[in-house]
């Protein structure tokens, strides 16, 4: 009897213990979300060592020079498994010199963190992923910075995203460096943003490593000055798991990188490692086949200068997935040996002189890299004259300048 | 082990409450700028809940309100003694500093029996300051009886019986004080939403008889320089398939539920995609139009509208998603507006591909 009547004030005592849990998880959401709200110009919100179980987005507006700290990457959990509203899991917004950094953000049903029209954004030290097998359902980008000026992102890791880990839009004066992209669609992806520099990175096991492009019909017409130099790009051959209609669904498996219809990107001192389909493409956006509305918008890449990597590719099929799968066995047919530069020789005619040859500063110029074939696939014309002249691309670009980030840059 | 739990249970009490109050005295300061109760403000008079405008409060409502879970929304403006707003034909009128905008959410208990009570979860305030706009959301008492500042929001579990006789239940979300700003923000600055020319256009059943609500305004000298009844814009009554065509009353649902982000001044520029009711280019509407940033609310379908087929457009699949990854809008709403989603649908349904040309 006196037995029974223990285990029942146990079971009671578990049941008190498990309601107050729960009361301090929502208690923490609240908390966390007043802070966010309250907190002064100047301050440090500290967050607590601890896995939180939050259900709406932390939501930062309007604030100058604040910091958003974790006590440590592996300490500080945010998990939006639960999540009921807001897509985000930490969204920042209309702010001036904010860094967020020490804190792992993770599950979350759209974007782990979005930060848009802020003026000054440092990621440093920050885990996004989502946990489990990769998955179309997973949201879609880890760190997101969308028409920011002065981005930086340091020592962060993305895992996961249904479209890319770490993706910088429509900004100016960007740094991702040493970082790491890992299992995501894209790794790390430059989309319509202006002087950007990629460096010491690692993006491993992704769809697609590293990616430059620039999209019609945006508010950010044009990127550009991209510089992606000394990372490390290795088997990116993870299968596609993009939910259709998006843009990155079209990144064939095996992309190392791709520069997608932006202008003056330049390449270098990178190892571009394994990966079957794409080591690295040059493509105009005709080759999504997608319709361009967009009047204002430049659908060729020009002006890109690919030099000094080292390309090494294991003797293997490339993607058999979708257009592109299709055009590698029925026009391409490189078997197994696919070059490791593709270009797809769609070309600007008004950037080229009498002669057919590019105007100066328009050319894409390729060389001095290490075990690199190159290729011009000639889709203008149904890919009838599939060129290996790597003569026709030895020349060399400049203009490419180190990005600086200072708080004064437009 | 009775004790260990126990202990564990003290510890981890010992542990919230502590923490509880260190932050609790951080918040005291904040909330004493605004108004802490509803009531303090002397809005209303006799019984809060009620609702009895008081002196200089002026109800109103909009031809095609923004959908809120079936909330039912009771609106009122009460501008500064002797002043009015400037008419504007296309944006939200300018109100004068000192202007509040009070909308009050509430569940009848019985769609079908308003006289049985209702229940009112949420006010929210619109405070036109010195520095501009403020947002600011009060949370109803069980006791109905006065509502309360909360930053950052919060949740309430309500039940309700719908116009079918339904039994309705569901967990109500009250917004923070960003995501008020998130949808009301233009540019930098917040701006109120609903009070255009175009929304305002309509009648209301004031004590005293039925009138145009602008005109009402003009009377009581709360609007200025209205202009002659035929150069003002209307939207029409969503769900009124008498009044405009198909493509207005979509339109107005469109504008209302998503034009106030999806503008080329609101935060979901980023898009390209928008639906205000001033936008003309079809693409920037969606039409053949191809997702920036939708992730999995593409729902894996390719353009935001393909004319003639609702159910492979994104801006359906979206409109039709609880999920909070996927749907649009992304705030504001738990439920699907069945009938705004139909009605979308309809009109999308009734555009044909060969209408809307596209650039290879």
């Amino acid at each position: 009897m006196v037995y029974m009547k223990m285990k029942k004030l146990t079971f009671t005592s578990f049941l008190l213990l498990f309601a107050s849990l729960v009361y301090a998880q929502e208690q923490f959401q609240k908390e966390f979300q007043t802070q966010f709200i309250m907190v002064e110009d100047g301050e440090t919100i500290e967050l607590p060592t601890g896995t939180f179980n939050l259900t709406t987005s932390l939501w930062l507006d309007g604030k100058k020079n604040i910091t958003i700290k974790g006590a440590g990457r592996e300490r500080t959990i945010l998990t939006f498994k639960d999540q009921a509203s807001g897509a985000e899991g930490i969204k920042v917004t209309n702010c001036e010199k904010i860094t967020i950094e020490d804190l792992t953000v993770q599950d979350t049903k759209g974007d782990c963190i979005k930060v848009q029209e802020t003026k000054g954004i440092t990621f440093r030290n920050v885990l996004v992923e989502w946990t489990g097998k990769p998955n179309k359902k997973n949201g879609a980008y880890g760190l997101y910075p969308v028409m920011c000026t002065n981005v930086l992102i340091e020592k962060c890791e993305a895992r996961g995203a249904s479209d890319a880990g770490i993706y910088v839009g429509q900004s100016k004066h960007i740094i991702v460096r040493n970082s790491k992209a890992v299992n995501n669609v894209a790794g790390i992806e430059i989309e319509n943003s202006l002087y950007a520099d990629v460096y010491e990175n690692e993006a491993i096991g992704n769809t697609g490593g590293i990616l430059v492009f620039d999209l019609p019909g945006l508010i950010q017409k044009k990127g550009g000055y991209v510089r992606v130099f000394n990372n490390l790009i290795k088997e990116n051959n993870y299968k596609n798991f993009a939910p259709k209609g998006n843009i990155v669904a079209k990144v064939p498996d095996g992309t190392g990188v791709m520069i997608l219809a932006t202008n003056n990107v330049e390449v270098f001192d990178n190892q571009i490692i394994n990966n079957k389909t794409l080591g690295t493409g040059i493509f105009s956006y005709y080759m999504t086949e997608d319709p361009i509305t967009d009047d204002e918008y430049y659908a060729y890449p020009t002006g890109i200068y690919i030099h000094d990597n080292t390309y090494e590719r294991k003797r293997s099929k490339p993607t058999g997935k979708g257009r592109i799968g299709l055009m590698f066995r029925f026009k391409l047919k490189f078997g197994k040996d696919v070059p490791d530069i593709i270009y797809d020789g769609i070309k600007d005619a008004e950037k080229l002189d009498e002669n057919k040859q590019w105007k100066p500063g328009y050319q894409i110029c390729i060389k001095d890299n290490e075990g690199a074939e190159v290729v011009n696939i000639d889709a203008e014309n149904d890919f009838e004259n599939i060129t290996f002249d790597a003569d026709t691309y030895n020349c060399a670009l400049n203009g490419f300048e180190k990005v600086i980030l200072g708080s004064n840059q437009e | 082990m009775k004790k260990i739990t126990l202990l564990i249970l003290a510890f981890l009490s010992f542990c919230v409450s502590s923490y509880l109050t260190v932050h609790e005295e951080k918040k005291e300061g904040l909330i004493l700028k605004p108004k802490a109760s509803l009531s303090a403000y002397g809005f209303f008079k006799g019984d809060l809940k009620e609702l009895n405008p008081a002196e200089g409060m002026l109800p109103y409502s909009l031809n095609t309100p923004l959908f809120s879970d079936y909330a039912l929304k009771a609106r009122f403006i009460k501008l500064p003694d002797g002043t009015g707003a400037n008419y504007d034909a296309k944006e939200v009128f300018e109100f004068p500093k000192g202007t509040v905008l009070i909308k009050n959410f509430y569940y009848f208990n019985d769609f079908r029996k308003p006289e049985k009570g209702k229940n009112i979860l949420e006010t929210r305030l619109l405070i036109h300051e010195e520095s501009g706009w403020k947002a600011y959301p009060y949370i109803w008492n069980e006791d109905q009886t006065d509502a309360f500042l909360e930053v950052a929001g919060g949740s309430k579990e309500i039940s309700w019986k719908d116009s079918d006789g339904k039994k309705q239940k569901l967990n109500y979300l009250i917004p923070n004080m960003n995501q008020c700003k998130g949808c009301h923000i233009v540019g930098k600055e917040i701006k109120p939403i609903g009070p255009t020319a175009r929304q305002l256009n309509g009648d209301f059943e004031y004590k005293h008889g039925t009138k145009n609500q602008l005109i009402h305004w003009q009377e009581t000298g709360y609007l200025k320089n209205l202009p002659e009844t035929e150069a003002i814009p209307r939207i029409f009554a969503w769900n009124d398939p008498h009044a405009g065509t198909l493509e207005q009353r979509a339109r107005g649902w469109l504008d209302i539920n998503c034009g106030h982000c999806h503008r080329p001044e609101g935060p979901a520029n980023t898009s390209g995609l928008f639906l205000d009711y001033h936008t003309k280019d079809p693409f920037q509407l969606g039409i053949f139009k191809t997702p920036v940033a939708a992730g999995r609310g593409s729902g894996g379908h390719n353009y935001a509208i393909e004319p003639g087929n609702p159910d492979k457009s994104i801006l359906v699949y979206r409109m039709a998603s609880t999920d909070p990854g996927e749907m649009m809008p992304e705030l504001g709403r738990t439920l699907v507006h069945e009938e705004g989603l139909a009605l979308v649908k309809e009109w999308i349904q009734s555009l044909e591909a060969k209408d809307f040309e596209v650039k290879e």
